[in-house]
């Protein structure tokens, strides 16, 4: 560059300060102390630890200020173990610092660049292997090569292939079904609308064939939330609030964005509220969303009661419940 | 004395005989290390990596990655009779019955929160100091990959627990991968041996968590060190500091003493954190089921600016010839992390085709000096950091009694908005310390002592800086904008077209900078005062 010998000239490096240590043997002696005094202090804690395992039950607690109630075992080795480490290191650190050598050092570089003639006498090597195998001429060989490379990745994926069912249907699916009882979870007793004050939540379950265990993949896709407003607060269309019951009303739990327990009901705004993301649905519209990143409702069950005056579906649920996925039509 | 000596040689004639190991380690036991506060976060990493390997190992001692659901008769008693799967409730006794097993779970724990912050601080020192430059974009890269198996870690680490809030973020990780076009549901159906949860996800990622990608982690780390061995530390730059050496200290004994203290040091931090801050009570939230909730669900910190963009996207699914598209997870959930990472890998081969610079560089670029550098880097965060802010909109919205609404269009806005306006700022804030600079180097440091002038005015007395110091405030290059004309020798104008038009206009921005001053600047300067 031009401006180069412009520039203010590198001084060189400026010339080594001794520490006290190097020049006075008694602040040598003292630093060395130091070191021994860090290194003991880790002995202590090595000590703690092994009192504390040995001695402090796993169920004693403890009252510290700022921690509260502790549990001693634990905070006892740790704070053993903490010492033990840190002090070492602490030693070890003085030690380096004050006593060993601390005299800069100049190391060349060189550069990375393989001298011109390695980098000839390379590429010559690699164009003669190359024509020995007749890599240049023969252009079926490669082809095909090619070709079977790209074929020997198959395998490599479709070993996997029983690591899961084909989904098929299966994201459709619930447990609901025209007829089916809702039951409270946890308890898997059969409602009535009475059992509902105005106002109030419950969770509830499709109740399943005698013998049937309920599994987890069974609550994520079948979780239900009963919600009981006044009738008149519903603005629903005709065939919405055909689904609802004297007020009742139930939506899928499993939220429509990525799949959370749509969990916070908000009793003066109506609001159902999921706590991953925050999407709102209002439940006096069909758990239209209000916020959040949710692109879709809540799917509504539509449930009425059966003769001895039980909540059931009235059908299953109309769409697929849950987070969006690629084969899903709407 | 001489006893030891007798043995220590008899050793080293054995091994040697055996690997001819003498020539080489005469070479590298006097490697040079530079020494400085920054060089050492990437110690941190490699520190609490080991930390994860030794207390990860315990933890395998008693974990158990089984999904079998089991009934609770543990020491715990809030949880006793409760249902739940093996994986919990092996947690639940690593915590209360083995001795040490809290404690280790805790170390483990806040190691791996240590290990992300110190691989974040390393990657933000490479890049801001220019450390990635040529001969070291190899580095880069693997830095990049590392970072990224260390979020993916970090998720099935404290996905293994099974508890409520872990089980939370599996169901957000299994719809991510559902919403994937085409084969999202074949895929989440093969990863969960069927419907979400299943039986088989928790002893699947054990396998991930504790051979695969701690495997993977420590060859890259290996060769990570291996090429900073053999193409020696980047060091500041300063008085007899060139391109052409390495000023430091000697791996043996100090070098050697001082990072095996360090670590003795982050172990015992990690210990202290262990034994007093409770990190991840999971007996406090209970067993996994698809129909509960933890209320304020958070994940670790790593993954808050990924769950920030989730919750501030929009509404938006494509509804088309009987297919779905969910663009408010694609886009937040995996493309634009994609452009990120990618942007963020490719970086050093996007600035030398901006600047057409393919030299080695061995000397650090003081931030300030590389303006346009510093100023994206900072852009780059603030759109991370804006991001975590709503990734923590509850926490923030009772904190600072604001709505969730507020904060999140806020951050939507911000999102757009602050980044070019943190370009802007800490670009100029680059410029105001290059013009400090050179007012130091010209005019010297106020000493604060004033003098008064026989006409009665107040200066104050500057003090010249020494030769070291004006040359360490100096001695950066000033590239200038590459020449690249609108017109080619044959007047064709334009030619390369846009791309030539976009590595111009960068090329500009990043000759942008403050003159350094000159040695004939100062020569002339210091003519005038005598
Ligand atoms: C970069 C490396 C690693 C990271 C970031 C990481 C992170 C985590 C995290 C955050 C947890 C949850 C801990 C809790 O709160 O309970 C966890 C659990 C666990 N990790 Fe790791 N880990 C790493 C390496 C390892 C290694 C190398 C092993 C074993 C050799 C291991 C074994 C385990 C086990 C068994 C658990 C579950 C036990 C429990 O949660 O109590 N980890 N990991
Ligand atoms: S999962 Fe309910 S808002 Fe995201």
């Amino acid at each position: 560059m031009a401006n180069e010998i412009e520039k203010i000239k590198d001084p060189g490096l400026p010339a080594h300060k001794h520490r006290k240590a190097d020049l006075d043997p008694k602040a040598a002696d003292r630093a060395e102390r130091q070191v021994s005094v860090l290194f003991l202090l880790s002995g202590a804690g090595t000590a703690l630890f092994i009192f504390a395992f040995l001695f402090v039950k796993t169920d004693t607690f403890v009252y510290l200020p700022i921690l509260g109630t502790t549990n001693a075992h634990q905070l006892f080795l740790g704070l053993g173990m903490a010492a033990s480490l840190f002090f070492i290191g602490m030693g070890m650190v003085h030690w380096a610092k004050t006593l060993m050598s601390d005299t800069e050092v100049i190391a060349e570089r060189h550069e990375f660049r393989s001298s011109d003639e390695d980098r000839q006498s390379f590429v010559d090597t690699v164009k003669e292997q190359a024509s020995t195998a007749g890599l240049g001429r023969r252009k079926l060989i490669k082809r095909s090569l090619g070709f079977a490379g790209l074929l020997a990745a198959l395998p490599g994926v479709l070993i996997l292939r029983d690591l899961g069912p084909l989904p098929r249907k299966a994201l459709n699916k619930t447990n609901w079904d025209k007829g089916v009882r809702l039951v409270t979870d946890p308890g898997y007793r059969p409602i009535k609308a009475s059992d509902l004050e105005v106002g109030a939540v419950a969770q509830v379950l499709p109740e399943l064939p005698e013998g049937t265990e309920r599994t987890l993949e069974n609550i994520g896709t079948d979780a239900v939330l009963l919600i009981r407003i006044r009738p008149e607060e519903f603005q629903l269309n005709a065939e919405r609030l055909s689904w609802t019951h004297e007020g009742i009303i139930a939506f899928s739990k499993i939220c429509s964005h990525m799949g959370c327990a749509v969990a916070l009901y908000e009793q003066q705004t109506k609001h159902l509220l999921c706590p991953c993301h925050q999407s709102t649905f209002d439940v006096t519209r069909a758990a239209k969303v209000i916020f959040g990143p949710a692109a879709r409702p809540l799917p509504q069950l539509a449930i009425t009661v059966d003769a001895e005056g039980y909540l059931v579906a009235q059908a299953p649920f109309n769409e697929p419940i849950g987070p969006s996925f690629w084969e899903r039509s709407s | 004395m001489s006893k030891q000596k007798r043995i220590a040689g008899n050793v080293a004639n054995y091994v040697d005989e055996r690997t001819g190991a003498a020539a080489w380690l005469k070479k590298n036991l006097t490697k040079v290390f530079p020494d400085h506060w920054s060089f050492m976060l990437g110690e941190v990493a490699l520190y609490s990596f080991i930390i994860l390997l030794l207390s990860g190992t315990f933890l395998t001692f008693w974990f158990d990655p089984s999904q079998n659901e089991v009934i609770y008769h543990g020491a715990y008693a809030p949880l006793d009779g409760i249902p739940m799967t093996a994986a919990y409730q092996s947690t639940l006794h690593i915590s209360f019955d083995v001795r040490g097993g809290l404690l280790m779970r805790q170390i483990h724990h806040w190691a791996a929160l240590l290990f992300m912050v110190a691989i974040v601080a390393h990657l933000l020192r490479v890049f801001f100091t220019g450390a990635f430059r040529k001969p070291r974009e190899f580095n880069w890269l693997i830095g990049v990959g590392l970072l990224t198996l260390g979020i993916v870690e970090g998720f099935l680490g404290y996905s293994l627990p099974d508890d409520l809030l872990s089980g939370t973020g599996i169901r957000i990780a299994e719809a991510i991968i559902q919403a994937i076009p085409v084969v999202g549901s074949y895929l989440a159906f093969f990863a969960f041996g069927g419907p979400f949860p299943g039986h088989v996800f928790i002893s699947r990622i054990y396998t991930v968590h504790v051979l695969l990608i701690p495997g993977i982690i420590l060859a890259l780390i290996t060769i990570h060190l291996m090429l900073v061995w053999y193409q020696k530390h980047t060091q500041y730059p300063g008085p007899g500091r060139t391109e052409k050496n390495v000023v430091g200290y000697p791996l043996m004994p100090v070098y050697m003493a001082k990072a095996g203290g360090f670590f003795f040091i982050v172990f015992g931090v990690t210990a202290f954190l262990g034994a007093v801050a409770s990190i991840n009570p999971i007996w406090l939230y209970g067993p996994y089921t698809p129909g509960q909730i933890s209320a304020g669900s958070q994940p670790d910190w790593y993954m808050g600016w990924l769950d920030g963009l989730v919750r501030m996207a929009p509404p938006l699914e494509t509804h088309a010839f009987g297919h779905t598209i969910s663009w408010n997870i694609l886009i937040p959930g995996l493309i634009i992390p994609g452009i990120l990472f990618t942007g963020m890998a490719l970086y050093p081969f996007i600035e030398s085709w901006m600047t057409g610079d393919k030299r080695e560089h061995h000397l650090l670029d003081r931030p300030r000096n590389n303006p346009n550098r510093t100023a994206l880097g900072a852009m780059s965060l603030s759109f991370m950091f804006i991001s975590l802010i709503n990734g923590g909109n509850d926490i923030i919205a009772t904190h600072f009694h604001l709505t969730i609404n507020e904060i999140m269009w806020f951050t939507r806005i911000g999102l757009f908005v602050v980044p070019p306006i943190v370009f802007v700022i800490t670009k100029r804030i680059c410029f105001s310390l290059q013009l400090a600079d050179r007012n130091l180097v010209l005019h010297g440091r106020e000493t604060g002592r004033l003098v008064m002038l026989p006409h009665g005015e107040f200066v104050e007395v500057h003090e010249p800086i020494s030769p070291e110091k004006a040359y360490t405030l100096t001695q950066h290059e000033q590239v200038p904008a590459l020449a690249l004309p609108d017109e080619d020798s044959n007047g064709v104008r334009n030619p390369g077209g846009l791309k030539r038009k976009i590595r111009a206009r960068a090329s500009q921005a990043n000759a942008e900078q403050i003159p350094a001053v000159t040695a004939s600047e100062l020569h002339e300067l210091e003519g005038g005062h005598h």
